[in-house]
């Protein structure tokens, strides 16, 4: 069963009115929103009752200082919080309407629907650059040749991998440089066909001109994706991102419209963060 | 400092070296194609050859990879992959988990160190007897025996080697866990698993002690042109090099002192010939590749 045929099965009895998560001007239906969502290390509470949505074809970034649960929040979005061995979460994630945790939906499926790209680039060390782009489609049962060339192509065109690689594609994925490597992870997150794309620092393990790069395709991304990205640095936030959302201590402090969070923080705390007084 | 490592390092080979030195020069003049293709001749006459010892050797080599390899590399794969799985909310299976895995770890390491005559005991008392005869299958599963704690040790250890970012790329893909192990976790600690997989079977090839109690050796063929010639050939006793090497040895003549040096060069270059062979089909196109972010 696909995960759209689950989510018409469970939107009547799972839609719920859609509301914004704090302070802002209204916001268009989210694509995918967490209610009252909270986590937990083993006895460690993470994130505290957040409740946030995110828009389509928006980039939302997500600041604050370390261990503030900005990445156990997007590894709540697609369930790979619970793959930690002793992690938890109770409160539910909206995904088009459906609830994401509901005992009838397969945490497999969500993550196909809901891709990640992680800090450091991760391609897989023994597959060509090819096979890594396929590798979601083919290790999910695809055999069709001709479809796999496509998904390849335009994953990689869509990464703006394409040009640089075409001539490389039996190379090990490895073999590229670490701004290649993190495009070809994204690459990758887009062959499967995701609509949300979550993004832990995707760019903390590269240089400027690889990080500039990684940001212009963000922001062709939103085009097609609903597009989350968490980010340490507060220039690539306001740069990249239409709204922003400030954690602290496992809470929302604020959410609205980047250039707003920046320049007239409404609140004491993260107007501290956005000018470097702490964090 | 270097001086010593050197000092070390030719410690360490010289011994190989002349063993390796001393087979070849006494072993070499016995190989011909009659040594390598007949059955051993009359006791006591020169002539005959080695054919059935290196067949029945290829065949127990054979037979215990087929049982010791899977079995072991899946015992591998569940220690390194779900041995510490946290089954949340159900306290008693992550118990029962968690004790099969430590259990299973501790007995791996008693196993290893196991002295493998007495593997070829338990097969001798549970198989042998049972069969009513010494044959191929019993000194089989005993060899395997013998591989499994090698194998299921360097398959975790080479599991548990690969980054967690590599399981976490394969989860956020919505790979299945049993396809991400099979064919990403598997695929990239392969060298490892290749390397015990090799250790396990050097070390069954010249193995004797369990193949005394096991299959005990033949001067025939081992026959297999039918299925039933094939089952009862499985139920009878078969020769192995290292088992004629040591009945050869044992012979108060200079022909088969002969032979025995040529049998212990046709096991080396069995050897060799199988790491060589494994090394390349398993290489895969990137060899040792690693990230280099």
């Amino acid at each position: 069963m696909t995960v759209e045929l689950l989510i018409e099965k469970l939107k009547p009895e799972n839609e719920k009115r859609v509301e914004p998560a704090s302070q802002g001007e209204p916001m268009g239906p989210f694509k995918i929103r967490a209610e009252k969502l909270n986590a937990w290390f083993g006895q460690n509470h993470v994130l505290k009752d957040i409740s946030i949505g995110f828009g389509e074809n928006e980039v939302t970034a997500i600041i604050g200082p370390s261990g503030c649960g900005k990445s156990t929040l997007i590894r709540c979005l697609n369930r790979m919080h619970e793959l930690v061995p002793g992690a938890r979460t109770s409160g539910s994630v909206f995904l088009d309407g459906a609830e994401i945790y509901s005992k009838h939906v397969d945490a497999v499926q969500v993550r196909r629907t809901v891709g990640m790209v992680f800090q450091k680039p991760n391609p897989f060390p023994t597959m060509s650059v090819y096979d890594n782009v396929a590798a979601g489609l083919k290790l999910n049962g695809m055999r069709n040749q001709r479809k796999l060339d496509e998904a390849v192509l335009n994953s990689l065109k869509k990464a703006a991998l394409w040009d640089e690689v075409k001539d490389d594609l039996d190379k090990s994925g490895v073999s590229l440089s670490g701004g290649q490597q993190q495009r070809l992870c994204i690459a990758r997150a887009l062959a499967v066909e995701p609509k949300v794309i979550l993004m832990d620092e995707p760019c903390s393990a590269l240089d400027p001109i690889a990080t500039a790069k990684i940001e212009e395709l963000i922001a062709s991304l939103k085009e097609q994706y609903t597009v989350v990205i968490v980010t340490h640095n507060m220039q690539q936030a306001a740069r990249v991102s239409d709204r922003t959302a400030f954690l602290y201590l496992g809470q929302v402090i604020e959410y609205g419209e980047t250039t707003h969070l920046f320049e007239n923080p409404a609140q004491e705390l993260t107007e501290r963060y956005v000018t470097g007084k702490f964090g | 400092m270097f001086g010593l490592c050197v000092a070390c390092v030719a410690l360490a080979v010289v011994p190989l070296a002349s063993i390796l030195v001393e087979v070849v020069l006494n072993g070499a003049p016995a190989l011909s194609p009659e040594f390598l293709t007949s059955g051993p001749g009359v006791i006591g006459e020169a002539g005959g050859g080695i054919g059935n010892a290196i067949q029945g050797t290829l065949i127990l080599m054979g037979l215990s990879s087929l049982i010791g390899i899977p079995t072991g590399v899946m015992a591998g794969i569940y220690l390194a992959e779900f041995g510490d799985v946290v089954f949340v909310g159900h306290s008693f299976l992550t118990h029962v988990n968690s004790f099969l895995s430590s259990s299973l770890r501790f007995l791996n390491n008693v196993l290893t160190q196991f002295p493998s005559i007495v593997v070829g005991i338990l097969a001798y008392t549970t198989i042998v007897v049972a069969l009513g005869s010494f044959s191929t299958i019993a000194g089989a599963i005993a060899l395997s025996i013998i591989m499994l704690p090698i194998v299921t040790r360097t398959a975790e250890e080479s599991i548990k080697l690969v980054p967690g970012s590599i399981r976490d790329a394969a989860a956020a893909l919505g790979i299945r866990k049993w396809r991400a192990t099979l064919s990403v976790v598997l695929s990239t600690s392969r060298s490892g698993v290749v390397t015990g997989v090799l250790l396990a079977m050097a070390r069954i090839t010249g193995e004797t002690a369990p193949l005394i109690l096991t299959v005990l050796g033949s001067s025939v063929f081992f026959q297999c042109d039918s299925l039933s010639s094939c089952t009862y050939s499985l139920g009878h006793p078969v020769d192995a090099l290292p088992l004629r090497i040591w009945r050869l040895a044992l012979l108060p003549y200079d022909y088969a002192r002969q032979q025995g040096w040529g049998a212990a060069l046709v096991l080396i270059i069995i050897v060799l010939t199988l790491n060589i062979t494994v090394r390349l089909a398993t290489r895969g196109k990137f060899g040792m590749m690693r990230s280099r972010t």
